[in-house]
């Protein structure tokens, strides 16, 4: 099995915008990745060192993101979160990210990239 | 020594460098920032003091600092300081081709002091617009009482650092041996959290707190993930269908957690629809925030050992969730 991208890897290859604080990104590893709008099955679903995809940018997705531990968090079609919402990520250090693309597509290519479910 | 009375500095009158500590500033400080902050002069400087007289031969002031490895001397008179010679001012001397002058022929006179109460940043920022090497400290009184380097900061800063450490492994250690430290027929720990309704700019707080508590006492990270999903549910649905809110209380035994939420309304009609994947009551708004999948209850069901949920139309709902502990996770270490 490949080695799993490390995020560093995914933020240059998709283009994504980092919305918290820089990290070392390259130490982090995105081992899956979990599709949702619905925080519900998003904690039944998502497993800890995955990326989320969501279009849901509010506050919430921070104790959901922060609960699950997971990699990072792509906020899709350009939503924005607000910056209490930036603020709490950086302060749980949860990563928050942002893309123009839909979800559909960030799936894609996160599949072709290697990024599957573990 | 005993350190003196500090008058209060202007950074502990008016914040950093004079201006106020923003919410932001305050999350940017590293440990380290911090502790150049709140650790003093005296704390750090040394006190073995190695001085000079002025009418002393250059030649022993170079052998001072050979056999204690220095390389600034403070030459006092009559208790007072009166200048500073260097290994610079040595060389110049040396060069001079006489080391027989007395040190104050070529000692510093104009010498740049620090405080002992003044912060080590300030020591910090004086190094770097002085170039200096070493400060010689002085008290209230100007009176010396210590010499300050690099080298001294440095490892006053490490020497914290490694309290700071300690004491957090303290902290984790004595957390995690509660239940073996004190001795009851049944010992209980218990955790309440006031859980106001429509309240979703702090939805999760509880359960991130629960999260970290059970962390530190030990818990395993399974087990404390299937608490943390159970405990998040339960805490958004005070939130987002409760009249009043709520409160959601965990108690932790050595055998078991328990988890329970209580509210005054509006109670479940219809218990076994409630616990129908994909069946809820959320309004159209909070369904657009990503609530109202109706997985709230069946996630609870899935982490959690056993679940009773109570509920009474116009009194409130009572809802109990169990996750039983394998042996002794939660004493800290097994002894197996």
């Amino acid at each position: 099995m490949d080695k799993p991208m490390n995020l560093q890897q995914i933020i240059e290859q998709l283009d994504l915008t980092v919305l918290t604080e820089p990290r070392d990104f390259s130490a982090i590893e995105a081992t899956g990745g979990y599709t949702s709008d619905l925080l519900s099955c998003v904690m039944a679903g998502a497993k800890s060192g995955y990326l989320w995809m969501t279009l849901q940018a509010h506050m919430n997705i921070v104790a959901v993101a922060a609960l699950l531990e997971v990699a990072a968090v792509v906020i899709t079609e350009n939503a924005q979160p607000d910056q209490a919402t930036i603020d709490k990520a950086n302060q749980q250090g949860v990563i928050l990210l942002s893309t123009p693309c839909p979800n559909f597509e960030i799936d894609g290519r996160l599949w072709e990239m290697g990024v599957k479910k573990a | 020594m005993c350190p003196p009375t500090k008058p209060q500095t202007e950074q502990e009158i008016y914040g950093r460098r004079g201006r106020t500590i923003t919410d932001r500033d305050a999350h940017d400080i590293s440990r380290v920032e911090e502790l150049s902050y709140d650790l003093k002069v005296h704390e750090v400087m040394s006190t073995e003091l190695r001085t000079a007289s002025p009418d002393m031969p250059l030649s022993e002031v170079l052998e001072i600092m050979r056999i204690h490895r220095i390389s600034g001397v403070p030459v006092v008179e009559n208790d007072e300081m009166v200048g500073i010679v260097s290994l610079e001012d040595v060389v110049h001397a040396l060069y001079k081709g006489n080391l027989d002058v007395p040190v104050s022929a070529c000692m510093t006179r104009e010498v740049v002091t620090i405080a002992n109460y003044e912060s080590v940043v300030k020591a910090i920022e004086t190094f770097s617009l002085t170039r200096l090497g070493r400060l010689p400290v002085v008290d209230e009184n100007n009176k010396l009482v210590g010499m300050i380097t690099k080298g001294d900061i440095t490892r006053g800063i490490l020497i914290a650092l490694q309290k700071d450490y300690q004491d957090e492994e303290v902290r984790r250690y004595r957390a995690s041996h509660l239940f073996e430290d004190i001795i009851s027929d049944r010992t209980t720990l218990v955790l309440r959290y006031n859980i106001k309704a429509r309240d979703f700019n702090h939805g999760g707080n509880a359960s991130s707190n629960i999260k970290r508590a059970l962390m530190r006492l030990g818990a395993d990270p399974q087990i404390t993930r299937r608490c943390g999903i159970a405990v998040y549910e339960a805490e958004m649905n005070l939130i987002i269908h409760t009249n009043n809110g709520g409160i959601l209380k965990l108690e932790v035994e050595p055998h078991r957690i328990t988890m329970s939420t209580v509210d005054d309304g509006p109670g479940i009609p219809d218990i076994t629809q409630a616990l129908q994947p994909g069946y809820s009551t959320a309004t159209e708004q909070v369904r657009e925030m990503g609530f109202g999948a109706g997985m709230g209850l069946v996630n609870m069901k899935r982490c959690v050992d056993t679940m009773e949920l109570e509920s009474t139309v116009g009194k409130g709902t009572k809802l109990v969730m169990r996750i039983l502990v394998p042996n002794e996770t939660l004493t800290g270490h097994s002894h197996g």
